[in-house]
């Protein structure tokens, strides 16, 4: 096959096109970022045009419990910053640290999604009640299957970075990358979402 | 570029069987994709037509007496939802997007191959099934707008997997967009600037940032309508303390952007086939590129223009109207542009040209009686009447349809190898031009006399020129028989069409036909003027 003859400056190229290899993968991973918020988008925006002007029937009107929400954000918050730790150790090669690491993430996921549950057995509305029942579920169970697939995903690279025959190195550090990109997109997306189902 | 070439190059040929067989396999190659885009997409556009035909064959008398008013909603939404999401969208970006956009940027194949073929396979399925649900418990009833509370009330099964193809279909459609945005902003080859591609190359990147913005919330909103039907939720069921007009907000947030997503590559495609057999430059590039990112920009915030029925109150009926009367600038400046690129051009009136005419002339008079559509006080007058179905059949069948069979005519020997027959080609041309002005042109005088669309029965007064519009369809219909003649003949007989029969200079011309699985043997040419035409005919 002709193109496998090579000159100097094709090689040259080459480098260039190589070096944007990992670059174009993220890239591509923020474009279907920005996909999967404006789905929240459409929700968050369904759900103030409701609060604006759809008032609830007398007598359903709730006080959502702050203490499991808040503790909850404080806990992906966390998630956060434990997982730019476990990519900064495994950019420094050492695996062992940054799998400690990505567990302690994980581990931060299933309570925050085991605190999501017990919220959802103590709450006085079940999901056909009321239109602000609906839309509550909707999101925050929308926003809790993200966290789940995240959390999977960090098992998953977690495994991967074992010592021996893990594919996850220094040198391959995209795939958590990736999945560090999507954890903190979901903590964007739940901070967004506490201040407007909560607080606001 | 060897390493990556090579790498690229060896996935493509592991994947792939030799042959015809190819375009049956989960192929990596994305002229093989592009094929599978085109041949998928024109079934479907045969069954969209099919159904078509039904309609107007039982709106050839005012009374219900050919299919049963049930029957004739489902016909409806079926052709509606088939057109729209199995036809023109897929055939639009996916098969000509990545057919031609490898070569544009100069690559050996889209950035995400293998996220490619995905989004290609999940079509089929989808549509089959949308096809099937007829058959289950009777397809959705409710148009392909599925506005609640009537796709709440109407048969649960058909709806449910309205919905699912639907989705499956949105998400072809963002993994598309992804590749595409990534492709043509990372992929380019080193040396080819921006402001120097190809205009399809443009008009693909405004359609993929409208696709990865809009189509998202789209998807939001179907699974909140799911809810509806399957859970019993309220959210858009007013009984229940919903909102119906959320919902409208929400789908046309998609389904107005999804006009821009069916057309803007076709204005892409115009742009490409005009100067080759104008033997001219495009004429003002540059206003181009910004009318077409203008168009992307205001395309995302003129959606209550659809709803000026609604109970939309009087700040955002102002606000909507302007924003489209607005879209009317840019529209204009890509419409004078293609007139001047024409202008004292040697213009070789052939097929693929004709069609990019009747296309111009088509879209002329979609987009005028689109900006009379954008006043208020017309708008509540023709709401939900044939005038509407007049004006975005001009868009989406004069329009993206005629670019798609221009395109077919421009590219084919490309592809085949082989010239297609032009005395077949004038004939379909004839047909379908004569035949669409007929069905169409006489639906916006029903409009303005108040016959309702979606009705399968109307007052006996229309019904000579609903006659008329029925024989247009007849036409429409047998157009489609030179076609197919023309593409399977001049598989085997036509005549030789030589790597560049028709002297482009955009890079997909510069290399073999149909071209090797890499594209090019050896380097990607560099090409920083694809429109450099008719240089020594001026100087």
């Amino acid at each position: 096959m002709t193109i496998l003859n090579s000159s100097n400056e094709i090689k040259k190229e080459g480098d260039d096109l190589i070096n944007h290899h990992e670059d174009f993968r993220i890239f591509g991973l923020i474009i279907f970022l920005i996909a999967d918020g404006m789905t929240f988008a459409g929700f968050f925006a369904a759900y103030l045009t409701y609060k604006a002007v759809n008032p609830l029937p007398e007598g359903s009107v709730y006080e959502l419990e702050l203490a499991i929400p808040t503790l909850n954000t404080f806990l992906l918050l966390i998630s956060s910053a434990t997982f730019h730790k476990a990519g900064k150790a495994l950019f420094n090669k050492k695996n062992v640290v940054s799998q400690k690491w990505l567990l302690i993430t994980a581990l931060l996921g299933i309570i925050f999604l085991v605190c999501q549950l017990f919220e959802y057995f103590n709450l006085p509305f079940g999901l056909t009640d009321n239109l602000f029942a609906s839309t509550f579920y909707a999101l925050t169970g929308f926003h809790g299957l993200h966290v789940t697939l995240g959390t999977l995903m960090i098992l998953i690279i977690s495994w991967q970075t074992r010592i021996n025959g893990g594919r996850i190195t220094y040198k391959n550090m995209f795939p958590l990358e990736a999945v560090e990109l999507y954890w903190h997109f979901v903590d964007g997306i739940w901070v967004i979402l506490f201040i407007i189902l909560y607080l606001y | 570029m060897t390493i990556l070439i090579d790498k690229q190059a060896k996935v493509k040929e592991s994947f792939q069987p030799k042959g015809f067989l190819r375009y049956f396999s989960f192929s990596l190659d994305h002229k093989v994709i592009g094929i599978q885009y085109l041949v998928c997409g024109f079934l479907f556009y045969l069954v969209g037509g099919t159904l078509a035909s039904a309609i107007r064959i039982e709106l050839i008398s005012p009374l219900s007496d050919f299919l049963p008013r049930d029957v004739y909603n489902q016909i409806l939404t079926l052709h509606g939802t088939i057109m729209i999401f199995l036809w023109i969208v897929p055939v639009v970006n996916g098969a000509f997007g990545n057919y031609l956009i490898p070569f544009y940027v100069g690559a050996r194949d889209m950035a995400f191959p293998r996220l490619n073929a995905v989004a290609f396979w999940l079509i089929p399925p989808s549509g089959l099934m949308l096809i099937a649900s007829y058959f289950i418990e009777g397809a959705s009833q409710s148009g392909w707008t599925a506005y609640p509370p009537l796709s709440i009330t109407t048969p649960q099964s058909g709806q449910i997997i309205w919905i699912l193809s639907v989705l499956l279909l949105g998400g072809s459609s963002i993994f598309g967009g992804i590749n595409f945005i990534v492709t043509i902003l990372k992929l380019r080859r080193p040396g080819l600037k921006l402001m120097n591609l190809p205009m399809y190359c443009w008009a693909m990147l405004g359609t993929s940032i409208l696709v990865v913005l809009s189509t998202p919330v789209l998807a939001g909103t179907l699974i909140l309508l799911s809810f509806d039907i399957v859970a019993h939720t309220g959210f858009f069921n007013p009984a229940l303390g919903g909102n119906v007009v959320v919902y409208q907000h929400l789908f046309w947030f998609y389904s107005h952007p999804a006009v821009y997503i069916m057309v803007l590559p076709a204005f892409g495609l115009v742009s490409e086939i005009l100067p080759i057999h104008c033997r001219k430059p495009l004429f003002g590039y540059t206003t181009m590129v910004f009318s077409i990112m203008g168009i992307v920009i205001l395309g995302l915030v003129v959606w209550a223009h659809h709803m000026f029925t609604s109970g939309t109150p009087p700040w955002m009926r102002l606000f909507f109207t302007i924003a489209t009367a607005f879209i009317a600038v840019p529209t204009g400046i890509k419409f004078f542009n293609w007139v001047a690129t024409m202008w004292g051009g040697k213009i070789s009136l052939n097929s693929a040209m004709l069609f990019s005419c009747g296309f111009i002339i088509n879209f002329v008079f979609g987009g005028i009686t689109g900006v009379a559509l954008a006043q208020v006080p017309f708008d509540i007058h023709v709401h939900d009447t044939y005038f509407v179905v007049a004006h975005f059949h001009y868009i989406v069948y004069g329009g993206s349809v005629f670019v798609i069979f221009s395109s077919i005519y421009h590219w084919y020997p490309k592809v085949v190898g082989k010239l297609l027959n032009e005395t077949l080609g004038y004939l379909h041309f004839a047909l379908t031009f004569i035949g669409f002005n007929l069905c169409f042109a006489p639906q916006h005088w029903l409009g303005l006399n108040g016959m309702p669309r979606r009705v399968a029965e109307y007052d006996p007064q229309f019904q000579f020129v609903n006659q008329i519009s029925s024989l247009g369809a007849l036409f429409m219909a047998i157009s489609t028989i030179p076609f197919l003649i023309n593409v399977f003949i001049s598989i085997k007989k036509g005549k030789i069409a030589g790597n560049n029969p028709w002297n482009g200079l955009t890079p997909e011309w510069l290399t073999t036909s149909p071209p090797p699985v890499e594209n090019w043997e050896g380097e990607a040419p560099l090409v920083n003027e694809p429109y450099g035409y008719g240089k020594d005919y001026h100087s």
